[in-house]
């Protein structure tokens, strides 16, 4: 099964990884760095929060004449995943002289220490260099309602710097958007002198990694499960969880395993339905077009999720199958009304529904059958006129784990609540869908029912103390979040009222 | 040519392609391991068996050592000998380093760890500073500092107020952990490539494990990635066990710790718990005031002793009071030594007096930065330990601030904002602060650097201060090049080393370019000065006619034709003129008594002033830091973009710390935080996008023999952290407007579940902030507010 080499392009170099000698559940980060003795790519936590490992990944596209790049953190990526893509470390951003993202940096004094900046040149230019987004924002007026701003903040977001205060690495990065905005994507920076001609040359190169896995069983590792092995599908937590064991053992990439099947990637439209590939990873979630048509601050709220450099790994299945009673997608998912879909890949074809509430039934503890995995979640009857808001309270507003989360959906019929949907984590062992609060939503919208609402919430929780706070803090934090729900979500109730009707008690 | 103040930070051109190498980027040495360490797993007990047999017989295991292995003294307190390098008998916090192994791979290295067989007795955990203290558990006897008749004064007051601070520890998050690798030579020299702040602590200590003389160990250090205070004695274990495997094993040997490894086993900032009494007069003046720190110092002295006396040394910081008593006990307790980090025990100590300053103005009913303002510092102030504020700028700073913000303005807007929005409250608060510069040990106050020119004009210069980001080799090329008159291009900035350099201070006390660059400038002096002689004897008159500028020589004043450096240098070698120095610098005038807390101890203050604004969410207790305005005293900068940088860096720290930066360590040790998926630092999004640091250039420190510099700059390195503390009273102030008929207490960081539970949860067990001794309405003294202070 893994004893097929991993084939991949790391910066101009073709690598043919043995795992014999690598598992192939090491770290691309500590490939890197111990087999490759390439230094640029630095290890600052090994668990995603400091991005001093940002790598691109460039994964070609399935018309295969462009390849689109992601920034990621390569502590958190086995090097399985790195068959048939583009790995690129700072050293393979070189062009023989800085590049203006360097020379902004250097100019603006935005690097101390320098432990950060490759990983921050490594993100800035992905930004500039991922052909699939727009590229940054031209710049607008005011420090508040600034889009260029906002997307500087996006690109330095997975990033920490101990040194600077960030407020010259984000002028050197706003300078780097501004002059190289009009040259976005891989051949605008190749021409610009701002990339290595090697660039181009990379999707042929990724063709012919493609075409031979799929003839010559080079990459034969894709043709199904290994059962024994960990599979992994973002492994942006997994990798927090066990990052001692897996590194020295095989895994499974489930996109190699599923590379064969389309649907398990992406957004389609089925009838009513809305069908999200397992693998679909968070960013995609937040730039899919029909998903952004029903649910418009979808953006927004993944702002509030781990960050760029993450949620370009961490996909949909992984986020519901790790069952983390505070994940926060799963707690999105619920409220949207989500339906699991598994597959037995070793059965004949065919599947199980299950709605998302029913598949959590203690703390990590699944409705889910060996061999079984999750392909795609379809949302039965996720509307665009549905109105959806999320909340989230971490101690850090960005890439921090929350200590309450919830979402709430709710439909409208002339003012009036005709359905609603409430889901809460971080207050059971499991991510919690709140039948009782959702029914009591329902109806004409007041205070009263508000209340009744809070009432019935705080029934269904049962939050503990730990280090993401205390269990009153939670709870009266529950209370609050549903009701700013309420007051977002629902016309007819006025904020301050709420406010004081829920806060000032 | 550059110039001497748009000169880049010398390292950032390398840093920005991925080319600085830091200790493990290195290329590896053959036969090169690597090392793990067993830490204690519990934070308190006697070690009953300790087993290494089954670890030492893993395939790819080259040793497996502990206490006893070592061949020195088994010590690596610089201080007080109290910290064994590995534990022996008995462990005091959870992480302390029980065993090492070194075998073939770092990953085999710590799956070995888990084959040492350890069992321990537990004994009774004490995390609590004041638990500490009541149980008589004292690093060393508590310091006092006094000034004035302070009960005299208390009782003249027209109001007394006393209270609680509490103030939590920081964890450094450098963003490359620990790390040293040792390499044996012959006989028994060994060289030390160590990320350490204090490379001579580093050799003397190793020296001290081996069993050997100083001169036998090498330590060079190219860069830190990061320090901030973390690496000034708790970087020393880590080269120390790396030297005592490769003794062991006769081969190289790497430790690195995780980021995992690294929170649980090193030492933070030290937490503080402390009790105020502040006096003032019906007219807005503070006429007394007494602090009572009860400082946690973690399981070993380590750095703890001159913390705290520097918290006491700034107890008043921009404040102008004539009575004065404060009295701080380094309390011993079960958690990871605690240790320097920039501020070193002054942010501290300014917490608490920001917090009674706070209390006293809104007892009184005045605006807090008009009462701030009635009572800072002039030039004709004296501080508590005797020195005078003749260099102490803060009115200036202040003043400046005011005018270029309007304070009045901002209290109008703010105001307006509040009486219009219901769940939403902003506030703001002004933060002075006064900062003594020097080592407060004095003899630390000394510094060497050695200075080559080569024959054809290029300079190397070594100092001994460390490179860790702050812009030393920036500051040192100025320097250097300035004294010589020629391009900065032309010097290069050297690794910082044991053997060029002897008996160096760590790079600790913003001191770093104030010592390191004076030497360096009394290096190049002696070289330049022999070159004019040199240039006088081959050209006539005197050496003082001649001058080196942009380098080209002039006599008085014009250019000679032809003759630059490097012909006047390459003539100066034919005729053997000596072209090297080595330049030592003492700081003058400094001294203090610890007997009598009176003296001059600190060369000079650094000051400035910050505003801070931000807005809270009455749903939810989280917040936005809006808008950060600071006004900074650099005296002349040596160069304005590193100065700007330390003090966003230093703000950025600081505003961390106060918010969301959560130390938590439970009842038995175990840090709650230890990792950074728990312990979170600032990000992007945390910071204002308002943020403006205004550089207030003046003279540079005043009066002859007062005037450090070099070239008249001002030290900057920890100052601004301290402007980060406004956030607390800002966010009071936001909801006070939120919730006026509450009482708040005063503490740091305040976590949005500090901010939304002091909103929203129970008011009682709030204390700590609460008025005590106030006449008018002493009836809403609380029981925690209560404690009364007493020695």
């Amino acid at each position: 099964m893994e004893s097929a080499p991993i084939r991949c392009l790391i910066n101009d170099r073709d690598e043919r990884i043995d795992p014999a000698t690598v598992p192939s559940g090491l770290t691309v980060l500590d490939f890197i760095r111990n087999h490759l003795r390439a230094p640029g790519t630095k290890e600052g936590c090994k668990e995603g929060d400091c991005g001093a490992c940002v790598v691109l990944v460039g994964e070609l596209e399935p018309a295969g004449d462009r390849v689109r790049y992601w920034p990621v953190t390569s502590c958190m990526m086995p090097i399985a995943e790195a068959a048939g893509r583009h790995l690129v470390t700072v050293e393979g951003l070189d062009v023989g002289g800085p590049n203006m993202a360097q020379r902004l940096i250097v100019e603006e004094g935005a690097s101390q220490c320098g432990f950060c900046t490759p990983g921050i040149v490594v993100s800035v230019m992905g930004r500039l260099v991922d052909g699939g987004s727009p590229p940054p924002t031209a710049g607008g007026d005011g420090p508040r309602s600034d889009a260029l701003a906002d997307d500087v903040d996006r690109a330095l977001s997975g990033h920490l710097c101990r040194c600077t205060g960030y407020r010259s690495l984000r002028s050197a990065t706003r300078r780097t958007f501004e002059a190289l905005r009009e040259h976005a994507g891989v051949d605008g920076l190749v021409s610009a002198g701002e990339l290595p001609d090697s660039f181009l040359e990379v999707p042929g190169r990724l063709r012919d990694l493609r075409d031979a896995a799929a003839t010559g069983g080079l990459d034969s590792a894709a043709a199904g499960p290994a059962p024994a092995t960990p599979w992994v599908a973002g492994g942006t937590d997994l990798y927090v969880q066990r990052g001692e064991t897996l590194p020295a053992a095989p895994v499974s990439s489930l996109h190699r395993v599923l590379a064969g099947r389309p649907e398990a990637r992406g957004v389609r439209l089925d009838g009513e339905s809305l069908r999200i590939g397992a693998l679909t990873s968070f960013e995609e979630l937040a730039q899919d077009p029909l998903l952004r048509a029903r649910v418009p601050a979808i953006p927004q709220f993944m702002d509030l999720v781990a960050s760029w450099q993450i949620r370009t790994r961490s996909t949909l299945g992984g986020n519901l199958i790790n069952a983390s009673p505070i994940g926060d997608v799963t707690i999105l998912m619920l409220a949207l009304g989500a339906v699991a879909v598994f597959e037995d890949l070793g059965g004949a074809g065919e599947t199980r529904e299950l709605p998302l509430e029913a598949l959590y039934r203690g703390y990590k503890q699944l409705d889910r059958r060996p061999g079984e995995v999750l392909i795609e979640v379809r949302l039965p009857d996720l509307s665009a006129s549905d109105r959806v808001h999320f909340e989230k309270t971490s101690k850090r507003r960005w890439l921090d784990i929350a200590t309450v989360n919830s979402a709430v959906r709710v439909r409208l019929g002339d003012g009036v609540v005709e359905d609603a949907r409430v889901a809460v984590g971080g207050v059971a062992p499991i991510p919690l869908f709140l039948p009782e609060a959702s029914r009591a939503l329902c109806g004409e919208p007041s205070l009263d029912r508000l209340q009744a609402a809070l009432e019935a919430a705080d029934a269904e929780i049962a939050p503990i103390s730990d280090v993401r706070g205390s269990a009153d803090y939670k709870r009266l934090l529950v209370r609050h979040q549903l009701a700013a729900h309420a007051a977002t979500l629902l016309p007819a109730l006025d904020a301050d009222a709420t406010y004081r009707a829920v806060a000032t008690a | 040519m550059a110039t001497f103040d748009d000169l880049d930070h010398l390292d950032a051109q390398a840093h920005v392609r991925g080319r600085s190498r830091y200790v493990d980027d290195e290329p590896r040495p053959e036969g090169l391991l690597f090392a793990a360490v067993l830490p204690s797993p519990v934070a308190h007990g006697k070690i009953r068996r300790l087993d290494t047999a089954r670890a030492a017989r893993r395939p790819g295991v080259r040793g497996v050592l502990t206490a006893d292995d070592i061949p020195g003294e088994n010590q690596i307190g610089s201080v007080l000998s109290d910290e064994p390098l590995l534990a022996l008998d008995d462990v005091h916090y959870l992480g302390q380093p029980i065993a090492l192994v070194v075998a073939d791979d770092a990953l085999g290295a710590r799956h070995a760890l888990r084959d040492i067989e350890l069992e321990i007795d537990p004994l009774e955990v004490i995390v609590d500073p004041r638990r500490a203290y009541d149980a008589g558990h004292l690093i060393a006897e508590p310091q006092t500092l006094e000034r004035g008749d302070v009960d005299g004064a208390f009782g003249g007051c027209y109001r007394v107020l006393e209270g609680r601070v509490e103030v939590g520890g920081q964890e450094h998050v450098y963003l490359e952990t620990q790390r040293a690798r040792a390499i044996p030579e012959e006989g028994r020299a060994m060289r030390i490539l160590s990320s350490t702040q204090g490379p001579y602590l580093v050799q003397k200590t190793v020296a001290r494990i081996l069993g050997v003389a100083e001169h036998e160990v090498e330590v060079d250090v190219k860069r830190l990635g990061g320090g901030f205070g973390g690496k000034e004695d708790q970087a020393t274990p880590w080269a120390c066990l790396a030297a005592l495997g490769a003794v062991a094993t006769g081969r190289p040997v790497e430790l690195v710790l995780s980021r995992a490894e690294d929170l649980m086993m090193t030492g933070k900032r030290h937490p503080y718990s402390a009790d105020y009494r502040i006096g003032v007069s019906s007219l807005g003046q503070i006429e007394a005031f007494e602090g009572r720190y009860f400082q946690n110092a973690g399981a070993a002295c380590d750095l703890s002793l001159a913390v705290l006396g520097r918290t006491l040394f700034h107890a008043t910081n921009s404040y102008d009071i004539p009575h004065v008593r404060v009295w701080g006990a380094p309390c011993r307790t079960n958690i990871p030594p605690s240790t320097a980090f920039r501020g070193f025990g002054g942010p501290q100590g300014l917490f608490v007096i920001e917090s009674a300053v706070t209390r006293a103005a809104e007892s009184l009913g005045i605006d807090r930065e008009s009462f701030q303002r009635r009572n800072l510092l002039s030039a004709e102030s004296r501080f508590p330990y005797g020195q005078s504020a003749e260099t102490v700028t803060i009115e200036r700073c202040w003043d400046e601030l005011d005018a270029a913000f309007d304070l009045a303005d901002v209290r109008r807007r703010i105001d307006a904002f509040n009486l219009e929005n219901v769940s939403v409250k902003k506030g703001f608060a002004v933060m002075p602060v006064t900062f003594g510069i020097s080592f407060t040990a004095t003899f630390l106050n000394q510094a060497g650097a050695l200075l080559h020119v080569y024959t054809d004009g290029s300079v190397s210069v070594t100092t001994g201060g460390v490179e860790m980001g702050q812009g030393l080799f920036a500051n040192m090329a100025s320097v250097a090049a300035r004294t010589l008159g020629i391009d900065p291009e032309r010097i290069r900035i050297e690794s910082t080393n044991t053997r060029r350099i002897a008996n160096m201070s760590a790079s600790a006390a913003s001191s770093t370019t104030l010592l390191n660059g004076n030497a360096t400038r009394l290096a190049a002096e002696q070289v330049r000065g022999r070159l004019l002689e040199h240039a006088a004897e081959l050209h006539g008159g005197e050496a003082a006619d001649y001058s080196i500028a942009d380098g080209r020589v002039l006599r008085t004043g014009e250019a000679m034709g032809q003759l630059d450096w490097n012909g006047l240098v390459k003539s100066a070698y034919f005729h053997r003129v000596a072209l090297s120095a080595h330049g030592f610098y003492r700081t003058p005038v400094i001294h203090f008594d610890a007997e009598s807390g009176r003296g001059h101890p600190f060369a000079y203050h650094v000051c400035g002033a910050a505003l801070v604004e931000v807005t809270v969410d009455g749903w939810r207790g989280t917040y936005d830091i809006d808008a950060v305005r600071l006004v900074h005293d650099v005296g002349r900068p040596l160069n304005r973009r590193v100065d700007l940088g330390q003090v966003e860096g230093g703000l950025v720290q600081g505003l961390g710390w106060m918010t969301v930066e959560d130390l938590r360590f439970d009842g038995a040790g175990r840090n709650l935080s230890g990792a950074l998926a728990t312990y979170k630092v600032p990000d992007v999004e945390l910071v204002p996008r308002e943020l403006d640091a205004r550089l207030l250039e003046d003279d540079g420190p005043g009066g002859p023999g007062s005037e450090p510099g070099p070239y008249r700059s001002k030290a900057v390195g920890e100052p601004p952290l301290m402007y980060g503390l406004g956030v607390v009273f800002a966010l009071r102030s936001a909801l006070r407007a939120l919730k006026p008929d509450r009482d708040f207490p005063f503490v740091a960081p305040m976590t949005p579940e500090r901010v939304f539970m002091q909103l929203h949860g129970p008011v009682a067990g709030a204390g700590g902030g609460a008025v005590a001794a106030e006449a008018d309405d002493l009836a809403e003294a609380t029981p925690a507010s209560a404690e009364t202070v007493g020695v």
